[in-house]
């Protein structure tokens, strides 16, 4: 099958720190594959790294076969990503912010209104178009994300632990749209989760990674084979350790640390 | 519409949606010119500067167009907060885009404000040299708030979160506003305070508007319009590479 995105020896260091250590990995075309790890194991800074949001400090990343430092712009237009954290404005309403990512990808005025009425309809937002984002629920605002980053029709789909703080119900609804479109669409799927569960439900390929280094890859039925565990829990607390790691610094506290300015009167 | 275009428009709609922020920031604008015109109004006089509303008006809109200019600027921070920034930074654009967007909305937002206070300011009692003055002073609030919500932009850019804008407002826009021209004349300035309000923009953008709503050197005024241009082209030039290099 092609390869979607193909990741060589990356990289990201902050300062001392190194988040990711010279990982590697390929993402099929159509396929769902995730990115598991503890926290703190660098999942959100390879994420980041692959949409162009922070720049590796080395190694190499194509998508779609386009080199990641020379195409920002044009990779950019590949993805739709939904991020762990709200990235709504949440004083427009949910028709504006629809409305508003469609000008900035560049969606003719044509099919704009079409395709933002379909995809409001589609994740049952339709009513509540015209209220401000604000006034919606966890599960809302995650859809609205959703709907949000399939509107310029991408071919492939980043989704940060995308069912974190939300209900069974909200869950199990999200996985049904997006198993349809990936089969429906052939949308390439690039997860990170906790929920083990939701992994084996969907049976993609996985990666986990640790310390920012790859500790195991391969189908859930591989990786517990080859653990000699039952479920794919057992066999990620087997590969990753039952310790419970602090929440490691985020990549903003790591760029804090090498600002000289403003930090005068900060202890941090 | 484009990606600038955009960009101009969510800073309107958010600026019209937040009723509390428009009159927030008229409140301060409204009391420097109530109590200091007011109150400082007679001595002014007898110190021979004529009618102090007169020479206070131009200074106390230029003020609120600048607040209004840094703080739309700074709201890149709260957009970094809440996450929005994210959602514009992986967009298919230029970042030079996104932020051209971003100053030219938050500039709009800021001319908007200052013709408030120049409306306010009029029923107050200020009198106009003539109406065709409106049309330079327009240009001149434009220029002000395109420099200062670019140098806001700039700042937030390199700023992670609120806690550095004290600092901020203390060192540089306080300063920026006092040493300008805008609440007294600056002739009577030690040497090097009266060199300090020569490096500062804001200062000949406050003699720019003064000349345009109470009449004076056409000359002047076209060397405060220069002098504004180049500095609000190198802030934006300046602001755009700030903005360039955020990583999230």
């Amino acid at each position: 099958m092609e390869k979607i995105i193909e990741v060589k020896n990356l990289s990201k260091s902050f300062g001392e720190f190194q988040a990711v250590g010279g990982i590697s990995f390929n993402v099929k075309k159509g396929e769902v594959f995730s990115l598991l790890g503890p926290n703190g194991a660098g999942k959100t800074t390879t994420i980041k790294m692959l949409t162009t949001l922070i720049e590796p400090s080395s190694g190499s990343v194509h998508i779609g076969g386009l080199s990641l430092t020379e195409n920002k712009i044009a990779i950019r237009r590949q993805f739709g990503i939904v991020f762990q954290d709200s990235s709504l404005d949440e004083d427009l309403t949910a028709e504006e912010n629809m409305f508003f990512h469609a000008v900035l990808y560049g969606i003719s005025r044509k099919t704009r209104q079409e395709k933002i009425s379909d995809l409001l309809k589609f994740f049952g937002l339709w009513e509540r178009r015209s209220d401000l984002v604000k006034h919606f629920s966890g599960g809302m605002k995650k859809r609205l994300e959703i709907a949000r980053a399939l509107s310029h029709d991408p071919p492939l789909l980043f989704l940060d632990e995308p069912t974190s703080g939300l209900d069974p119900q909200n869950r199990s609804r999200l996985w049904e749209y997006l198993k349809e479109l990936n089969k429906t669409m052939n949308m390439t799927i690039f997860l990170t989760t906790h929920s083990m569960e939701e992994v084996e439900k969907v049976s993609g390929r996985i990666v986990i990674i640790d310390h920012g280094k790859i500790s195991a890859e391969g189908t859930p039925e591989e990786i517990k084979t080859r653990t000699e565990t039952k479920t794919l829990e057992e066999a990620f607390l087997t590969l990753t350790g039952r310790d419970i790691r602090e929440d490691a610094p985020t990549e903003s506290d790591h760029l804090r640390k090498g600002r000289i300015l403003w930090s005068g009167g900060r202890k941090k | 519409m484009n990606a600038i275009g955009a960009l101009w428009l969510r800073q309107i709609k958010r600026y019209l949606r937040s009723r509390s922020r428009l009159i927030g920031s008229l409140g301060q604008p409204l009391l420097f010119l109530l109590a200091l015109g007011f109150g400082f109004g007679p001595i002014f006089k007898k110190a021979g500067g004529g009618n102090y509303i007169q020479f206070l008006t131009p200074g106390i809109v230029a003020m609120g167009v600048l607040f209004t200019a840094i703080f739309s600027g700074i709201e890149v921070i709260w957009d970094r907060q809440f996450g929005f920034l994210k959602e514009t930074l992986v967009a298919p654009v230029s970042r030079i885009y996104i932020m051209l967007g971003r100053t030219l909305g938050g500039a709009t937002v800021a001319v908007i404000q200052g013709i408030l206070v120049l409306t306010i300011a009029t029923l107050a009692g200020f009198k106009w040299n003539s109406v065709i003055g409106i049309f330079p002073a327009l240009c001149f609030m434009f220029l002000i708030a395109v420099l200062f919500t670019a140098l806001g932009t700039g700042i937030a850019s390199v700023l992670e979160d609120m806690q550095g804008f004290q600092i901020i407002m203390n060192f540089l826009v306080m300063p920026i506003f006092f040493f300008s021209g805008s609440l007294f004349p600056l002739s009577g300035l030690p040497h090097f305070l009266g060199v300090l309000a020569a490096l500062n923009p804001l200062t000949y953008g406050i003699e720019g508007l003064r000349i345009s709503l109470l009449g004076g050197s056409s000359l002047r005024m076209a060397i405060d319009a220069l002098t504004l241009l180049v500095f609000s082209t190198a802030l934006l030039f300046i602001g755009s590479r700030l903005f360039e290099k955020i990583q999230i």
